[in-house]
């Protein structure tokens, strides 16, 4: 019965992030267009994008192999499996303990890797472009990413996500220093991670100022709707993320009843409307920087990564 | 009665290797001799295997060949058979590689006599239990694997990578006879047993560390020792080339680990920091290196160091550990360094076989030759795309296990009381985050540049799909790679036995765990399982590709590629490996390899091309080699004056050293 | 003392820190002098904090010297100083970000090491603070280093100064008149600086020191 029920907060936790990662995208596109004075796209318009996408036929290049076919499955496949390992209202979900923060972010990696082939298939220098691109961010970022899982590792006493989550709502969690660098240090990740300014533009489709659309340039009907879902899931993961860590309130343990799971999902909810206003407000008061001033900014989190598990490293007190 | 099957192995192979001189030149004899070894191997392998996972005490056997007083030792304890079960894995995959590939190989008679000689040499090294097997048997493979690597010695590179080869294997066996020297004694105790029970002082323990390194590390690839690496592996032929970096250099890290952990008394907690710095460097130093790289097989050999880097700074962690009796935690970096020796062994032997491949077929090694070979070599692409992805430690291979449980063992690294350890862990866990990302994007340049695109020359368009046994060596070596990486419970406790004759410690037992999870250290602290990642991703793959086919449209059109208005672009418009590295180029290149772009444009009206200039700098090589190299040449020029000295002049010499020889003998007291 | 007033006070010590770093990280002269603001108000909240937990009234006259001089006063004077000169708006750096912040890294870990080896048998609290007020005066000591610029090396200064107060008020507060003295000396220092930096632009045009440096004849 408990296994049953516990199956099934899992499902629903797979699903909710699925069904809300469109809808979240849609509200930092509606937020971003009112602080410009614009009206701006309906919040459904993503999921009118997705189905109108499914629908169309897939244009697909004569130098294209099977291997960019299967791409957008894979890519899918391993952001969405990240993407339910996240907690949003619940920890202790059942499988949690099967993949760890870092098996997380390596799932992470594996999608950036195929995408980067993808970008590599067609055979013309857009693709090129955006991958080259996209594995010199990478190689700065991930870096950056395993020093702040570290930070909270040695916090907390664990990688497992819904270990350090737990411990994060739980009082002898304190203000620490790391804590601090640690969180400056994974907004700046999340930020270049998911192509959003100053890092890339998500909203041009130019190709000598973006990455993520430079790579996927060649992809259309279904195979587009795919990754671009999945590019949705990547951000939604991020702000879960950064909620599950940083902002904890609310998130029940294990065990729960239907009531606390409802006031849960209605913390969740809140959560990801403040975080996308937030990365909205970012967005429109800053402008996109440089392709070779991005290694200055990742190094910086980098530093701040090291500079906290150095810090961890030297005394429990920190 | 194992020590002896496996014995007998390698006298099996010696004697194929004198077959061999004889028969070369016949039709049959590249299958008879490859056939043979994957048999022997393949025998060796079962013996191995049995003894690893019953548990059984060591078996020791001397023979009466060698020195008269001393005889030939051998022993198999439990880490000899996992080591031996590492060497006669490679040797078997690239026994049945070569009985597809050696076809073609158009000097037979330099490469087949010298190949079973090299299995048996690398045998006879780990099952060693003197000093002077040992040695014999670590020149032995160092001469052999050097005449494969001069096997086609009409090219000019092959005979610069034999010269620098000769001399840096030479260097570090005299490194390695020291050490033994010093170990061994004034009384000259020769016998692994004997210097187990002798117990040296810590000023020699520490000399023999150092030339240990030197000696072993400049075998396995240690920076800065590491240079004839990436000139030699890439010179031998393709099978040869598994073997030396996917074998060779783990029977190297053997030797590091049987002194330092066995032969040396416990290590002392300041030897961990001077192996993991050089093991820190060597990582980052590797995959920059090869990420500067177009020449594939370069690119494989600078990986080898980079991995070769990561087990050393297990096995750093580990001599931490255990100089501060922390058995738990060194149990578990020893594991993650020896299963990280495991995976590395697979997946480089697979990566080999598929530059095998393409050379063969395209007769190209460089990638900007190259392209396209997807369309045309489909199942040597899949599998090579499933090396690359185990290279790049993603999930569910094994790369991304023994990576895993190498970031476990750094985060136990807090309790460690030294200081200079509490600074210098978080920057080498740094450094190893680093380069796996560097690593990644260094293989989605190799693959995409080969085999995805376009073809850029006439050889990439003319490639073929390689032979049935070639392609069922990768095939079996990847599936292997996926195995470990779904099910690394099994592995990990088929190797506690080595992990217990050496720490003293095991990791906790893994079968028996939920759904096939690895647990290092406590349920509450971390797990993985690969298995349930696996499903995961298959069931959420296909349950997206079933609800597009069900959902979504199913029509798909073929059209020419986006080209932004010019129509019928050259495949030379596409990237290439060093337009694909130019920003990780500009990133790390400027600071470490000077890295100068130049652009020469012409004139308005001047028909000649522009031109566009990368000047690369080794850093290693200016600044430790060179003027090493001018000095000895120096002081060669110099003693040459010797040579041409009087009658008169050399008596001189020999009675001034008589005398000083009488000197030295008065005043010895 | 409970847990949460050590917390805040290693979070606003470590504050302290990450700005310096910022500080590294500036290239442009505006910018500098904005982050060097927000240095000394993070200052003054610091040892406002310490002044609240020690119980010890005279810190908020030195809080309060700090956030009116060093977050207000100077800056704006500076940036006065920048306008009348016509100072060149970039920092030139004699070292990239990268090995600067790489040192930085050396720098911390360096005062780290030296302060927790060296006071074994002192309150936690304070040897802690002390390590952070180590780092913030090596690396305002790395700023002076490598900047080319007169402006950023006076910003360097004042940041090292920062590092000092905020030693001093860990230990267990200073007396007042120390205080005074410190905040007097530093600001005739800076009207002696800023004296020169209007002679030397009068004469040479320039504040860049290399260009100093070949007025000199030493080039």
């Amino acid at each position: 019965m408990v296994l049953i029920r516990d199956f099934a907060v899992q499902g629903a936790q797979m699903l909710l992030v699925l069904l809300l990662a469109p809808l979240f995208t849609g509200f930092v596109r509606k937020m971003k267009a009112r602080l410009l004075r614009r009206q701006g796209p309906s919040l459904l318009q993503p999921y009118r994008d997705l189905l109108r996408l499914s629908r169309k036929e897939v244009v697909l290049a004569d130098s294209a192999s099977w291997l960019f076919r299967v791409i957008p499955y894979l890519v899918f496949a391993a952001t969405w499996v990240a993407a339910s390992l996240v907690p949003t209202f619940r920890t202790g979900l059942l499988f949690s303990w099967s993949a760890d923060l870092i098996a997380i972010i390596a799932l992470l990696g594996s999608g950036r890797f195929y995408l980067a082939l993808a970008g590599l298939d067609v055979g013309t220098s857009f693709g090129g472009i955006g991958s080259s691109r996209e594995v010199m961010i990478a190689s700065l970022a991930e870096p950056a990413m395993i020093m702040i899982v570290f930070t909270l590792a040695l916090i907390a006493g664990s990688t497992q996500l819904s270990t350090v989550a737990e411990f994060m709502a739980s009082p002898q969690v304190g203000v620490r220093v790391s804590l601090g660098l640690a969180l400056i240090g994974l907004i700046m990740v999340a930020i270049a991670e998911n192509g959003r300014i100053p890092i890339d533009n998500p909203a041009t489709h130019l190709e000598l100022t973006m990455v993520h659309e430079a790579m996927v340039l060649e992809y259309s009907g279904r195979h587009l709707a795919l990754i671009e879902l999945s590019a949705s899931l990547k951000l939604i993961l991020y702000v879960s993320l950064i909620a599950c860590l940083f902002a904890p309130w609310g998130i029940e343990a294990a065990g729960a009843t239907v009531p606390t799971l409802a006031i849960g999902a209605a913390t969740y909810i809140g959560k990801l409307a403040a975080g996308g206003f937030l990365l909205a407000l970012f967005e429109t008061s800053i402008a996109k920087m440089r392709v070779f001033r991005v290694p200055e900014f990742l190094g910086v989190a980098l530093m701040l990564g090291l500079l906290a598990t150095l810090l961890r490293f030297v005394s429990a007190s920190f | 009665m194992i020590l002896t099957v496996a014995l007998a192995c390698s006298a099996v192979l010696l004697a194929l290797a004198a077959f061999a001189v004889t028969i070369a030149r016949a039709p049959l004899a590249t299958r008879l001799v490859y056939g043979g070894c994957a048999l022997v191997a393949a025998v060796s392998l079962g013996a191995a295997l049995v003894d690893l996972l019953a548990g059984a005490p060591p078996l020791s056997v001397t023979l009466p060949v060698g020195l008269p007083w001393l005889g030939a030792h051998f022993r198999l304890d439990p880490l000899s058979a996992f080591f031996l079960l590492v060497v006669d894995l490679g040797a078997l995959s690239a026994s049945v590689f070569a009985l597809g590939y050696g076809v073609h190989e158009d000097a037979p008679e330099r490469v087949l006599p010298f190949y079973p000689a090299f299995l048996a040499a690398m045998m006879l090294v780990v099952l060693a239990d003197d000093a002077f097997t040992f040695l014999t048997s670590w020149e032995f493979m160092s001469l052999t694997s050097w005449a494969l690597v001069m096997a086609h010695h009409r090219v000019a590179d092959n005979l610069r990578a034999g010269y620098v080869y000769l001399v840096m294997a030479s260097f570090g066996t005299l490194a390695l006879l020291l050490g033994f020297g010093l170990l061994a004694g004034p009384d000259g105790l020769y016998t692994f047993a004997q210097m187990r029970a002798a117990h040296p002082t810590a000023t020699l323990a520490a000399l023999a560390l150092i030339l240990t390194l030197i000696g072993a590390g400049s075998k396995a690839g240690i920076v800065p020792l590491h240079v004839w690496l990436p000139l030699a592996h890439p010179a031998a032929p393709s099978h040869v080339s598994a073997l030396m970096s996917g074998v060779m250099t783990k029977v190297a890290v053997y030797g590091f680990v049987r002194i330092v952990f066995d032969l040396a008394g416990g290590p002392a907690w300041w030897w961990s920091i001077v192996v993991l710095g050089f093991a820190g460097a060597t990582t980052v130093m590797g995959v920059l290196y090869a990420l500067m790289q177009h020449d594939l097989k370069r690119l494989l050999a600078y990986h080898t160091v980079e991995n070769i880097g990561i087990i050393f700074i297990g096995l750093g962690l580990a001599i931490a550990f255990a100089a501060y009796g922390m058995r738990f935690a060194a149990a578990l970096a020893f594991t993650a360094a020896l299963l990280h020796v495991f995976n590395h062994s697979l997946f480089k032997s697979l990566l080999f076989f598929g530059a095998g491949a393409v050379l063969t077929a395209t007769g190209e090694r460089d990638m900007e030759h190259l392209g396209g070979l997807i369309h045309r070599m489909p199942q040597t692409a899949f599998v090579f795309l499933v090396g690359c992805a185990a290279i790049s430690a993603l999930p569910p291979l094994n790369g991304f296990v023994s990576e895993w449980l190498t970031f476990q063992a750094i985060l136990l690294s807090p309790q460690l009381p030294s200081w200079g350890l509490k600074l210098l862990v978080p920057a080498v866990g740094a450094l190893l985050a680093l380069s796996a990302a560097l690593a990644a994007a260094c293989f989605v340049k190799a693959y995409g540049v080969t085999f995805l695109g376009r073809p850029r020359t006439s050889a990439a368009v003319a490639a073929s799909e390689t032979d049935r046994f070639s392609l069922a060596a990768m095939i079996f070596v990847a599936l292997l790679c996926l195995i470990v990486g779904i099910l690394p419970g099994a592995f990990i406790d088929a190797l506690a036995p080595a992990s217990l004759a050496m720490i003293g410690e095991r990791m906790p037992v893994q079968i028996g765990s939920q759904w096939a999870s690895i647990v290092p250290i406590a349920a509450s602290r971390s797990s993985y399982d690969g298995l349930l990642v696996f499903l995961f991703m298959v069931i959420s793959g296909g349950l997206a590709a079933s609800a597009i086919h069900r959902l979504a449209s199913d029509r798909l059109r073929r059209a020419p590629a986006w080209d932004c208005g010019y129509p019928d672009l050259s495949p030379a418009t596409q990237y290439t490996a060093m337009s694909f590295a130019q920003p990780i180029r500009r990133v790390f290149g400027t600071v470490v390899f000077r890295a100068r772009e130049s652009g020469e444009m012409p004139p308005p009206g001047a028909t000649r091309p522009a031109r566009f200039k990368v000047e690369l700098s080794d850093p290693i090589w200016d600044w430790l080699y060179a003027p090493l190299v001018v000095g000895i040449g120096f002081a060669a020029d110099r003693l040459n004056r010797l040579q041409f000295l009087t009658i008169r002049q050399f008596l001189a010499l020999v009675f001034g050293a008589l005398v000083v020889l009488l000197v030295v003998l008065a005043a010895w007291s | 003392m409970s847990r949460i007033d050590f917390d805040i006070a290693h979070l606003l010590a470590g504050l302290l820190v990450l700005i310096s770093f910022l500080e590294l990280y500036q290239d442009r002269l505006y910018a500098l002098l904005n982050v060097f603001a927000l240095h000394a108000l993070v200052l003054a909240a610091s040892v406002a904090w310490q002044a609240f937990i020690q119980d010890a009234p005279h810190l908020y006259v030195t809080a309060a010297i700090a956030l009116l001089f060093k977050a207000i006063v100077i800056p704006v004077a500076l940036h006065r100083i920048i306008v009348r000169l016509g100072i060149h708006r970039e920092i030139e750096k004699v070292v990239g970000v990268g090995p600067a912040m790489l040192a930085g890294i050396g720098l911390v870990a360096l005062s780290m090491v030296v302060m927790l080896r060296v006071t074994p048998g002192a309150d936690p609290l304070t040897r802690e603070d002390l390590a952070f007020a180590l780092s913030v005066v090596l690396l305002g000591l790395l700023m002076m280093v490598t900047r080319r610029n007169a402006v950023g090396q006076v910003v360097g200064f004042m940041s090292l100064e920062n590092g000092l107060v905020l030693a001093a008020t860990g230990a267990k507060g200073m007396p007042l008149v120390v205080e005074i003295s410190v905040a007097f000396s530093i600001l005739i220092a800076f009207i002696v600086i800023g004296i020169f930096l209007f002679r030397i632009r009068e004469r040479f045009d320039t504040v860049d020191v290399q260009a100093l440096d070949r007025f000199r004849g030493e080039r």
